[in-house]
């Protein structure tokens, strides 16, 4: 049935799907950034994606692009998931907001802006949401050191 | 009221004098110290697992009101805070403005190795031990502790209140607390 709607995403945005895989009966779909909006709207009002399950950042350090923006959608009425993928280059970290499309995207966003750095434009609200407010750097980023900026990274038991 | 012997105070008694039957003299440290530590009304303030077993403890099993220990939802009726848990940077100013709204005279147990030393936590996130914010004056070792640690910790509190002398005194502006 995903494929269905894959099939159909091609057909109307041809140009932006970079990528389709189907693992284990998931299917991910690969798409450019610019186009994330007009697809997210398309997936809720054509193919009835009407549940964001997540919205998450992935940091694959060492890689280029090195983020990956991760939609998870859920059709409450059919019961299919959808994953689509936005890849994201480090010196141009941000998206579009979909809170316009899901509502719940806003929190979702805050939150990978507040630990990835990836930024939202047009987001209406685009604070930290778990980290204190006045926290500087990301750190859930695979450079951010694990025990704070300044501390020693642990280097072993010394005995 | 007819009090022949000094068992009101424990084992204190070199320090009571009975005079008749109605009449005790004592120090007033020792006045002071003692009602203070037999009455340690908690703060209700639970961070994360410790405050299960602080639960435990203050329940019918252990039942911490045997002791005078009463947990108080405001801290301007508590005098001593349990950190029970660990304690997050994001966290920190909520404890902060707790631990500063308690009158004086007031205590901080740091119950279990999140509260005294950041525990398994060794991250950006999570304060290395609460005595980097609060002056802490009993440690509770354990991950959680049991209730049976967390009673021992209450009375080590006790008998440290017992040493303390002069709090009365430093109150009224007559010198310095000499701490227990």
């Amino acid at each position: 049935m995903s494929q269905a709607v894959v099939a159909k995403l091609k057909g109307a945005f041809a140009a932006s799907v970079l990528d389709v895989k189907e693992h284990r009966g998931e299917v991910t779909v690969t798409v450019k950034k610019e186009d994330i909006v007009p697809i997210c709207q398309f997936l809720k009002d054509e193919a009835g994606y009407n549940f964001l399950c997540d919205l998450c950042g992935v940091d694959y350090l060492g890689q280029q692009p090195r983020f990956m923006v991760v939609y998870n959608l859920y059709n409450i009425a059919t019961k299919e998931r959808l994953r689509v993928k936005v890849p994201v280059a480090e010196d141009d970290a941000c998206v579009d907001t979909v809170s316009t499309v899901w509502a719940t995207a806003n929190w979702h966003e805050r939150e990978c802006w507040d630990l990835m750095g990836i930024s939202f434009n047009n987001h209406p609200d685009l604070r930290r949401i778990l980290m204190p407010a006045d926290w500087e750097g990301h750190p859930l980023r695979k450079d951010y050191p694990l025990q704070g900026p300044d501390r020693e990274p642990y280097q072993g038991r010394l005995s | 009221m007819g009090v022949e012997k000094a068992e009101m105070l424990g084992s204190e008694a070199d320090n009571v004098r009975v005079l008749g039957n109605n009449v005790i003299t004592t120090s007033l440290d020792l006045l002071v110290n003692w009602s203070r530590s037999r009455s340690l009304w908690p703060m209700t303030f639970g961070l994360a697992c410790c405050a299960i077993e602080m639960m435990a403890t203050g329940a019918a099993r252990f039942d911490l009101d045997r002791l005078g220990v009463l947990f108080r939802a405001s801290p301007r009726q508590a005098d001593v805070i349990i950190i029970a848990g660990t304690v997050t940077h994001k966290m920190l100013p909520v404890i902060k403005t707790v631990y500063e709204q308690m009158p004086e005279p007031k205590y901080v147990i740091a119950m279990g190795a999140c509260a005294s030393s950041g525990g398994v936590f060794d991250t950006y996130s999570v304060l290395q031990g609460i005595d980097q914010a609060l002056p802490v004056d009993v440690y509770i070792p354990g991950c959680p502790p049991r209730p049976e640690g967390l009673l021992y910790g209450l009375l080590k509190l006790r008998e440290k209140i017992m040493r303390e002398r002069n709090t009365f005194g430093a109150a009224i502006g007559a010198g310095e607390v000499v701490p227990g």
